[in-house]
C-alpha cells in the first residue's frame, strides 16, 4: 500500500517534499506531549491545492491523514495516531496579506505565531494569543488546538481571533467558512472548527484579527512567604473584578530553577511569585496597578516590584516563557499537565496537587496561568524509569480527576488529543458524545482524518484505524 | 383526521394539562410570520422539553422554541409549525459564583431579571440587546441579535463558555462547562449563537460574567454631514479609545429619538436637534480613565469640524444608550411598513455608505442609516403603505443591497420586512459559499429537521 502512494506522492510533491525512511519519520513520531505514534509517510505541501490532492490520494489507498504545524503541541494531537501520511504545514509559511487598516491578516497554517505580530507591530497592532511555544508554533496548530498563553486573560484564546478559515476536508473538497468582517449570517463555523484538533478538517488559510496594541503597559512582580498567600490573591483579583492583561503563578520550586537558568530576577528564597500584567489607557493602568499592589499587600507579599522598563518587562517575560526549558536541566523529561477551574478554587487545587506528587513520589512544580484558573502542574520524571513514568501518568490522571471534581475541565489550553481522550468520560455523557460523532461525522465520516483524538476510543464506533501505540501512554489509562 | 388534530390532548397526557395550551387567541399570539401552531406547551424542566422533543420526532411535527417572542419576525416563515415550545416557565439561575465571575441560567430567565440578580453583586452581562425589558436570555442568544456593546465586550460568542440543549434526536446534550477557559471537546454551543432555534432546544446556557464599571459618561458629536460624521469615526478608531458603544445616526434616524421614551426620560437633557448626522460614544471604566476618554473624544470631534459637541451626564447618557440599544425594536413600528437591513461592509466611510443609500433609492421609499461598531449598518426603508408599487420598490431595493453588499464582500439580512416581501425574496440573502457546510451541522444536530424548519438561512 504504502509504495504505490509513496511514488503517486513523489510525483505529486517532488522527492524534496516527501519523507519515507525510517531515519526521517522518527522525527516526527514525537510532539510536546509524552506521546509517541509514527507516520509512515511524512508530505510538504506548499499550497492548498497540494494539500486537496495530498488528501484525494490518501482517501484512493485508504491511509489516514494528520496535519502537523510545529510538533510543540502537548496533548499529541499533531502525531500520527493510526500511522498514514502526515501533513507538515511548515512549507505553507507565507503571510498572504496585511489589512492593517481593518486589522486583518490572512495567514497560511505554516506561519509562526510571533511572525505575525513582528510583521504588523510596526502599525502599533499584534496577535494577541501568544502560547509560551509562540516562538516556534504555528497559526495552524494555534487554530486546532485553539491555543491559549498568558494575556488570554484579557483577550481571549485563538478563536476570539480567527474571523476566517479555508479549509480542506477528508474528501479533498477545498470549502471556506467565516467571514473577514462582522458575524456572517448562519451558523458559527469558524467558532466549530477552531478547536477541533485536527478532526474535522485541514486549516489551509486562516483570517486572523489583529490587536491594537495597548497605549500603557505595567508589569507587577509580586513576591510571597506562603503559596496559599499568593494564590488567595489571586482568587481575590479577580472577585473584586481587575481584569489583568497578565496574571501568571510560579511557584518557589520553578523559579529557583528558572532563576539558575535565566537570570530573570526572580528571588530565590519566595515560596511564590505572580507576575501581572495589567493594560490600557495611561490613567487605567495607574489606577489597575494601584489595585492589584494593594491586593498583594493585603495578602501579605513581602514585596510588589514594578518593571522600569521595556527591559526589565522582558527579562520578567523571558524567565516566564522559558521555564520549560529550565526545568530541562532537573530532570530527563517533565510532563506539563493542564487543567482548569474555578479561580475561587485556586487555593485548595495548589494543595491537592502536591498531595498527589507526594502520593506518586514526585515534586511538583506549578507555572500557569492563575487569572483564568489555567493550572500546569509540572510532573519531573525520567522516562526510561517504566514504573516512574506509569507513576507520572497515574499522577496526572489523579489531578485532572480532582479539577473536574472541583467543577472545572479536562484542558484549558492544550487540547485533548491523545492524552485525555480516555478521560471524557468525566465529564461528558454518552449523548454528548453521541451528538460531537455525529458532527464529527458530518466532516469526516471515515475518520480518515487525525483518527485516536479527542473521542475515548469506546465510544468510537468509527474508530477502526488506530494501531498499537509505539509509547506507552494508552495502556495506563 | 390530520396528525396535530388531537395534539394538546395527547401532549396534556405527556406533560399534564397544566403545561399545555391550545385555546386559538393564546396559539395567535405564538404566530411566525402568519403561521399558528396546534399548540403550545409550557415545559418546567429539561427532561420535559426532552418529552416533547422526543414526543414531535416520533410524530413527526414540527417545534419552534421561543421565550418571550419578542423577535419572532426574524428569519423566514417557518416551512411547519406544530407545537410552540414555550421556554419561559425555565428561569432559575443554576449556579451563580461572583467570586468566579461565572454564572449559570436556565434559557428562559428574562435578562432584566438576571441583571438585577448579578447587579446586586455589583457584575452584569454585556448584552446590550432590544427588547431588553422582555427578551429572555436563550431567546437573546438564539436570534443572535446584536448588542450595541459589542465594541467593547465582543459577541456573545465571546463570553458564552457552555451550554446544555436538547437536540433533534431528544437527547439533553452539553458543551462547554463553567470555567472561562476551556477547550475540552467541540465547542458546540457557539453554534446556538444566532442558530434561531433551528439546532437544538436551548435549555441552559453558562456564561462569564463582567464586573459593572466604576464610572461611564457619553459624548455626542453632530456634522452636517455623512462626510464629518465619517471622518470623525475614522480618527475615533484610530485612536484605539476603548468605547463601549460607538453609534452614528443619520438625520432621519436622529428625528425619531425625541419620540422613543423608553422608561422614565427626566435626566435626558441632550440637546437632539435634527437635521444633522450625530455620532454617540459611550465609555466606562474607572474615575481616572473616563474624563480622559471625554476629553480626547471632544477634542477628536473639534479636529474633525463638528457642528456641535456635547458631554451626557450618566443619566442622559443611560438615557440615549437605551434608545440605541432598543433601536430594533421600535424602528420596526416607525412607519406603517418598513425593511430594516442589517449590513455588514469591510470599510465604513462615507463613499460606501453613499453608495449604499444610492443602491436602496426607489420610488416611495425613504431610508435611514444607524452605523454600529464592527462595520454593522442598519439601513431601514421607511414606506407609507403596502400598495403593490411599495412592495415592489422594496424588492427591488432589496435586490440591489443584497449585490452590492455581495460585491464588496460584505453581506446583508432583512431584520424585519413586510410578510408580503418574504415570499418574494429570502431575507437571509443569497446562499453562503458555506451553505453545504451548514446543512451538515443542521443534519447532524436535528436529523429530522423538526426545529423551526425553513426558517433560517437558505431554507434550512
Amino acid at each position: 500500500m504504502t509504495a504505490p502512494l509513496l511514488r503517486e506522492l513523489n510525483s505529486l510533491l517532488g522527492p524534496a517534499n516527501v519523507l519515507h525512511k525510517i531515519e526521517d519519520l522518527i522525527l516526527y513520531e514525537y510532539d510536546g506531549s509524552v506521546e509517541k505514534a509514527r507516520p509512515d509517510l511524512v508530505v510538504f505541501p506548499h499550497t492548498t491545492e497540494e494539500v486537496s490532492r495530498i488528501v484525494r490520494l490518501a482517501a484512493k489507498y485508504n491511509v489516514p491523514i494528520v496535519g502537523r504545524g510545529s510538533g510543540t503541541g502537548l496533548s499529541g494531537g499533531a502525531l500520527a495516531r493510526g500511522g498514514g501520511v502526515m501533513l507538515v504545514f511548515a512549507r505553507m509559511n507565507r503571510i498572504l496579506e496585511l489589512d492593517l487598516e481593518n486589522a486583518r491578516a490572512v495567514v497560511q497554517p505554516g506561519v509562526i505565531n510571533l511572525d505575525i505580530t513582528r510583521a504588523v507591530e510596526h502599525a502599533g497592532l499584534y496577535f494577541a494569543p501568544d502560547p509560551s511555544s509562540q516562538k516556534s508554533c504555528t497559526i495552524g496548530g494555534n487554530v486546532a488546538e485553539n491555543a491559549g498563553g498568558p494575556h488570554t486573560l484579557a483577550y481571549g484564546v485563538t478563536v476570539n481571533h480567527v474571523a476566517a478559515l479555508e479549509l480542506v476536508l477528508p474528501d479533498g473538497e477545498i470549502v471556506r467558512v467565516g467571514s473577514k468582517h462582522g458575524d456572517a449570517p448562519g451558523y458559527d463555523l469558524s467558532g466549530l472548527f477552531v478547536g477541533s484538533e485536527g478532526t474535522l478538517a485541514l486549516v489551509t488559510e486562516i483570517t486572523v484579527k489583529l490587536t491594537r496594541k495597548a497605549e500603557a503597559v505595567k508589569t507587577l512582580l509580586a513576591i510571597f512567604d506562603a503559596v496559599d498567600d499568593a494564590s488567595r490573591t489571586v482568587s481575590e483579583i479577580t472577585a473584586r473584578g481587575i481584569t489583568p492583561a497578565a496574571c501568571e503563578m510560579v511557584d518557589g520550586w520553578t523559579l529557583r530553577a528558572i532563576e539558575d537558568y535565566i537570570h530573570a530576577g526572580f528571588p530565590r528564597d519566595s515560596a511564590a511569585i505572580l507576575l501581572i500584567e495589567v493594560e490600557g489607557l495611561l490613567e487605567a493602568v495607574a489606577a489597575q496597578a494601584a489595585a492589584v499592589e494593594d491586593v498583594c499587600l493585603t495578602h501579605h507579599a513581602r514585596e510588589v516590584r514594578i518593571a522600569k522598563d521595556d527591559r526589565e518587562r522582558d527579562l520578567l517575560w523571558k524567565g516566564r516563557k522559558n521555564a520549560f526549558g529550565a526545568l530541562g536541566r532537573l530532570a530527563p523529561s517533565n510532563y506539563v499537565l493542564d487543567g482548569v477551574i474555578p479561580r475561587s478554587k485556586l487555593p485548595q487545587a495548589l494543595q491537592q496537587i502536591q498531595l498527589i506528587g507526594k502520593k506518586y513520589g514526585f515534586s511538583v512544580g506549578n507555572i500557569f496561568h492563575a487569572g483564568d484558573g489555567n493550572l500546569h502542574p509540572i510532573v519531573l520524571y525520567d522516562p526510561r524509569d517504566a514504573k516512574q513514568f506509569e507513576n507520572a501518568i497515574a499522577a496526572s490522571h489523579e489531578i485532572i480527576r480532582y479539577c473536574v471534581e472541583l467543577g472545572g475541565a479536562l484542558t484549558g489550553e492544550h487540547g485533548i488529543g491523545m492524552e485525555k481522550n480516555e478521560l471524557m468520560s468525566l465529564l461528558f455523557s454518552d449523548a454528548d458524545f453521541d451528538l460531537m460523532r455525529r458532527v464529527h461525522d458530518a466532516f469526516n465520516p471515515d475518520s480518515s482524518l487525525n483518527p485516536g483524538k479527542i473521542f475515548p476510543l469506546s465510544k468510537g464506533c468509527g474508530e477502526i484505524r488506530v494501531r498499537k501505540q509505539t509509547g506507552a501512554v494508552s495502556a495506563q489509562v | 383526521m390530520t396528525a396535530t388534530a388531537n395534539l394538546a390532548t395527547r401532549l396534556e397526557s405527556l406533560l399534564g394539562a397544566h403545561r399545555v395550551v391550545a385555546a386559538e387567541a393564546e396559539l395567535l399570539e405564538y404566530a411566525v410570520d402568519g403561521a399558528t401552531p396546534a399548540a403550545i406547551v409550557r415545559p418546567n424542566s429539561a427532561p420535559e422539553v426532552v418529552e416533547v422533543v422526543r414526543f414531535a420526532i416520533a410524530e413527526k411535527l414540527a417545534v419552534i422554541p421561543s421565550g418571550s417572542r419578542s423577535k419572532l419576525g426574524l428569519g423566514m416563515p417557518p416551512a411547519r409549525y406544530d407545537i410552540a415550545l414555550d421556554m419561559t416557565a425555565m428561569h432559575e439561575i443554576a449556579h451563580y459564583d461572583a467570586g468566579d465571575l461565572t454564572l449559570s441560567v436556565d434559557a428562559g430567565m428574562p435578562l432584566r431579571q438576571l441583571a438585577t440578580v448579578l447587579a446586586e453583586k455589583n457584575q452584569f452581562l454585556p448584552l446590550g440587546v432590544p427588547c431588553f425589558e422582555t427578551a429572555t436570555v436563550g431567546g437573546t442568544i438564539a436570534s443572535g441579535i446584536d448588542s450595541t456593546l459589542r465594541n467593547q465586550y465582543g459577541t456573545v460568542r465571546d463570553f458564552l463558555i457552555g451550554a446544555e440543549f436538547v437536540d433533534g434526536k431528544g437527547a439533553l446534550c452539553k458543551s462547554g462547562g463553567r470555567v472561562v477557559k476551556n477547550v475540552t471537546g467541540y465547542d458546540l454551543h457557539k453554534l446556538l449563537v444566532g442558530s434561531l432555534g433551528t439546532l437544538a432546544v436551548i435549555t441552559r446556557l453558562n456564561f462569564r460574567t463582567f464586573t459593572l464599571p466604576q464610572a461611564c459618561g457619553g459624548h455626542l458629536a453632530a456634522f452636517t454631514d455623512l462626510e464629518g460624521a465619517s471622518l470623525y469615526r475614522a480618527a475615533i478608531e484610530k485612536s484605539g479609545l476603548p468605547l463601549a458603544v460607538l453609534e452614528s445616526l443619520s438625520p432621519d434616524i436622529a428625528a425619531l429619538v425625541p419620540g422613543v421614551q423608553p422608561g422614565n426620560d427626566e435626566g435626558f437633557t441632550a440637546e437632539f436637534d435634527a437635521g444633522h448626522w450625530w455620532v454617540y460614544a459611550s465609555y466606562e471604566g474607572s474615575e481616572a480613565v473616563v474624563p480622559r476618554i471625554a476629553s480626547d473624544l471632544q477634542k477628536l470631534a473639534s479636529d474633525a469640524a463638528a457642528a456641535s459637541s456635547q458631554f451626557l451626564d450618566a443619566a442622559s447618557d443611560a438615557h440615549l444608550g437605551g434608545i440605541l440599544r432598543e433601536a430594533f425594536d421600535w424602528l420596526r413600528w416607525a412607519s406603517p411598513s418598513l425593511a430594516i437591513f442589517r449590513i455588514v461592509l469591510p470599510q465604513i466611510n462615507s463613499a460606501g455608505l453613499t453608495e449604499l443609500l444610492r443602491a436602496a433609492r426607489q420610488p416611495s421609499l425613504r431610508s435611514a442609516l444607524l452605523v454600529r461598531s464592527a462595520g454593522i449598518v442598519y439601513l431601514t426603508l421607511f414606506t407609507d403603505d403596502e400598495n403593490e408599487s411599495t412592495l415592489r420598490s422594496l424588492e427591488a431595493a432589496a435586490t440591489r443591497v443584497f449585490s452590492l453588499a455581495a460585491a464588496v464582500n460584505g453581506y446583508a439580512t432583512l431584520l424585519h420586512a413586510p410578510l408580503k416581501i418574504k415570499s418574494r425574496l429570502n431575507v437571509w440573502g443569497p446562499k453562503p459559499a458555506d451553505f453545504a457546510m451548514m446543512q451538515r451541522v443542521k443534519d447532524s444536530f436535528d436529523p429530522q429537521h423538526i426545529f423551526a424548519p425553513g426558517r433560517f438561512v437558505g431554507g434550512i
